[in-house]
């Protein structure tokens, strides 16, 4: 219980922190391992599913994100564009270990109505790096 | 030459006066309010809403128009300060005496749309035209102003999508 939020912590403190995609993936694999001993390893194939699966209200990751994460995306209640999210795409993804927590905390809630778990971040991390 | 320089001078008030309203990008920079408002939509400008607004609005991220915008503590309190410095209130610019003559005391909107500042400015848009895909809402200013990204509200600017 403690290790998710010295995580957290540590997050807040560094602002900008650049990262490799790869680091950010890691640092949710010590975090997965502290919620569930079971824990093996991030699957890009679950976080696909992930990505494309609607929820229960309706949503999706891909409903803003669009079906093809190196498409430029398109807000879906403001209509406004959103720059690719599969780091082959743009560059700036997944190096900011702070921003890529606050918008996991607000798009999880949006189309989950809940956060995510450190499991489901990581498959969707492992996803968008496998997207060549 | 003398001449010369003081027609600068007696130019800027008058251009100041002349810009019908449309030039409402704030007069201070905040890197952060720029970053974070405008991820979703436009940046709206500070100038169209009364600070105990900006403050409720601010108060209220984690369920802002239906999605989460929630911010840490520290960047949430900078861009609350920010927006209040820029508010309707303290900017006295014409156009934000008009937006504070619109709303009664009592009353904090939320929403720029809402007011009836916004409503007269929009009065001759024909009600279909807010709903066509390319626009969608009201609050997709960007749709119709090409200048909105930078505060720039001009007529001469305007170009409503088919
Ligand atoms: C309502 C629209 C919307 C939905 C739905 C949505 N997102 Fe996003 N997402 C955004 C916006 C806007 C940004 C920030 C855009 C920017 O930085 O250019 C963003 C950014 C992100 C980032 C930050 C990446 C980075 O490093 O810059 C991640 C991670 C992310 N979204 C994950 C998700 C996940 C996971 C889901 C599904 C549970 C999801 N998003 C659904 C709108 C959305
Ligand atoms: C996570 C996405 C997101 C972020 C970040 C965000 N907003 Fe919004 N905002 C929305 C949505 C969605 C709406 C509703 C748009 C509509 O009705 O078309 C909205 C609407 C608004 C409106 C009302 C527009 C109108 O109708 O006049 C204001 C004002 C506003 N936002 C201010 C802000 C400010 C200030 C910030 C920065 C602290 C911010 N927003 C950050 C998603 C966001
Ligand atoms: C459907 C298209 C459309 C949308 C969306 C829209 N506007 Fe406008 N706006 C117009 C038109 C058309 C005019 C009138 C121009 C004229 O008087 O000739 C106008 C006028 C204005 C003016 C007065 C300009 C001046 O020079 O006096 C301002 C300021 C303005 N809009 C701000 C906004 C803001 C802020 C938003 C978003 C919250 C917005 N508008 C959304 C079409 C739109």
């Amino acid at each position: 219980m403690k290790k998710p939020l010295l995580t957290a912590l540590l997050f807040a403190a560094l602002p900008a922190y650049a990262a490799t995609p790869l680091e950010i993936q890691q640092s949710y694999a010590a975090e997965a391992k502290q919620q569930n001993p079971a824990f093996k390893e991030f699957s890009a194939a679950r976080g696909e599913q992930f990505y494309r699966a609607k929820s229960a209200k309706g949503s999706s990751c891909a409903a803003c994100h669009t079906d093809n994460p190196k498409a430029e995306g398109r807000h879906e209640k403001t209509g406004k564009a959103i720059a690719p999210l599969a780091p082959v795409a743009n560059s700036e993804r997944l190096t900011d270990p702070a921003k890529v927590e606050k918008w996991f905390k607000r798009n999880c809630q949006d189309v989950q109505g809940r956060s995510c778990s450190a499991q489901e971040k990581g498959d969707f991390i492992a996803y968008l790096r496998s997207v060549k | 030459m003398k001449k010369l320089l003081l027609l600068p001078l007696f130019l800027l008030p008058i251009s100041a006066l002349a810009d019908g309203g449309g030039k409402l990008a704030p007069t201070a920079a905040n890197p952060k309010w720029q970053a974070e408002c405008s991820a979703c939509h436009v940046a709206y400008p500070p100038a169209l809403l009364p600070e105990r607004s900006w403050r409720k609005l601010m108060g209220g991220l984690e369920r802002h128009f239906g999605s989460d915008a929630s911010l840490d503590a520290a960047t949430a309190k900078e861009i609350t300060a920010f927006l209040a410095s820029q508010s309707a209130d303290r900017a006295s610019s014409r156009t934000s005496a008009k937006v504070l003559r619109g709303i009664a005391p009592g009353d904090t909107p939320l929403r720029i749309t809402e007011t009836a500042w916004f409503q007269r400015q929009h009065d001759e848009i024909r009600a279909d035209a807010w709903k066509r895909p390319k626009v969608g809402s009201p609050a997709n200013c960007a749709a119709c102003h090409a200048g909105a990204d930078q505060g720039d509200y001009a007529e001469h600017k305007v170009r409503i999508p088919r």
